[in-house]
């Protein structure tokens, strides 16, 4: 039992200061999730801007907390949002129910479902927390037109399924306007 | 043409319960009621990983009366609901309360007789943090929306009038059950 036995300890101590700190940043730094995280959902678009959403409500048939809700609507000519017959024209989803298991992006048949990684999600009131499609729906990129308005990837339905890439390569089709409506 | 002209900007003219606000953020007490998987991701918070104690949260209270905030994790039973209640009741004011999980926040999926609706049945919830269950940084971001509603939140009397107006707004709202298109 030597003198100085008693401060080793503080050497670790002092050491411990030089080492960097494994303790992550996160509201410094953003936290980056692994990219399969399951977190909000985003309901997909077609590169032209029409909805994918078909209003079939198997995602709300599959959800285990019944946390969806969607209502379809016909499209028309007029009045169009998908390529198809019908369109989701309610689609809510209530986060305070939703346990993000991806079940509903299971059962999509379009893709029009998918998850994104975000995960900050917290609020004030219930009301605040039931998302609906205007805080759902992806993003207009460049190409795409906020909906209504005609098919631009075909004449129907059948050619927007039709022409997809094969899987895991993006879909790259270029919007056009169809025929009697150029300027 | 004041002495606050020459000062960094507000450092006199600060609303005295913002100062106070900020006090109060910056070293929160929470108390612990851990009900379920949630409470596994609340302790996580608390580990070297993450770290909690960088929100000055360190001292994670196992009493209520040395608290400041509630972080309800995990889905509340018809039977613990009691308990719950006394717990808060307990805590001395100024007091806040996080509604940590899908669980917690509405019953989540687990919507049967057994499972209280939401834990805003039993005490006033200041912030939903949904996730099933939530990482811990999800549980920081609910810690930071609440730490910028504490700032801006009135204190003393003009708290107690608050949380009355809150009330009577909440008595005359339509209650969820009865709203269309949204879901309850």
């Amino acid at each position: 039992m030597g003198m100085f036995d008693a401060w080793a300890g503080f050497g670790v101590t002092f050491r411990t200061m030089f080492k960097k700190p494994f303790t992550e940043s996160y509201p410094k730094k953003p936290f980056v999730t692994a990219p399969r995280f399951h977190g909000r959902h985003q309901l997909n678009r077609w590169p032209d801007g029409l909805e994918k959403c078909v209003g079939c409500e198997l995602c709300a048939w599959a959800c285990p907390a019944d946390a969806i809700y969607v209502e379809g609507a016909e499209n028309t000519d007029e009045d169009r949002y998908s390529p198809g017959e019908r369109y989701g024209r309610v689609y809510q989803i209530n986060y305070l129910r939703c346990i993000l298991c991806g079940l509903c992006i299971e059962a999509c048949p379009t893709r029009a479902l998918t998850m994104t990684n975000e995960f900050e999600l917290a609020d004030h009131s219930r009301e605040a927390l039931i998302y609906e499609k205007d805080r759902l729906l992806a993003p207009l990129l460049t190409g795409m037109e906020a909906p209504p308005h005609p098919r631009r990837l075909g004449p129907d339905e059948q050619s927007y399924f039709l022409g997809l890439p094969p899987t895991g390569t993006p879909d790259t089709r270029v919007a056009s306007a169809p025929k009697g409506e150029e300027k | 043409m004041g002495l606050e002209d020459k000062l960094p900007s507000g450092a006199l003219t600060a609303n005295l319960s913002q100062v106070a606000g900020f006090l109060l953020k910056t070293s929160m007490w929470p108390a612990t009621f851990g009900l379920a998987c949630c409470a596994i991701e609340m302790m996580a918070a608390g580990s070297p990983d993450f770290d909690i104690a960088r929100y000055g949260m360190e001292r994670f209270s196992a009493t209520p009366r040395q608290a400041d905030l509630l972080i309800v994790s995990g889905r509340l039973s018809q039977k613990m609901a009691p308990v719950l209640r006394q717990t808060w009741d307990q805590m001395p004011e100024p007091k806040w309360c996080i509604s940590m999980g899908a669980c917690a926040s509405s019953g989540g999926m687990f919507n049967n007789y057994a499972i209280v609706q939401g834990v805003d049945h039993v005490v006033p919830v200041d912030v939903y943090l949904p996730g099933c269950p939530p990482r811990p940084q999800a549980l920081f971001d609910a810690i930071l929306t609440l730490h910028e509603y504490v700032v801006k939140s009135p204190l003393g009397a003009n708290r107690v009038e608050a949380a009355r107006a809150a009330e009577a707004a909440a008595l005359k709202a339509t209650p969820t059950h009865q709203m269309k298109g949204l879901l309850a």
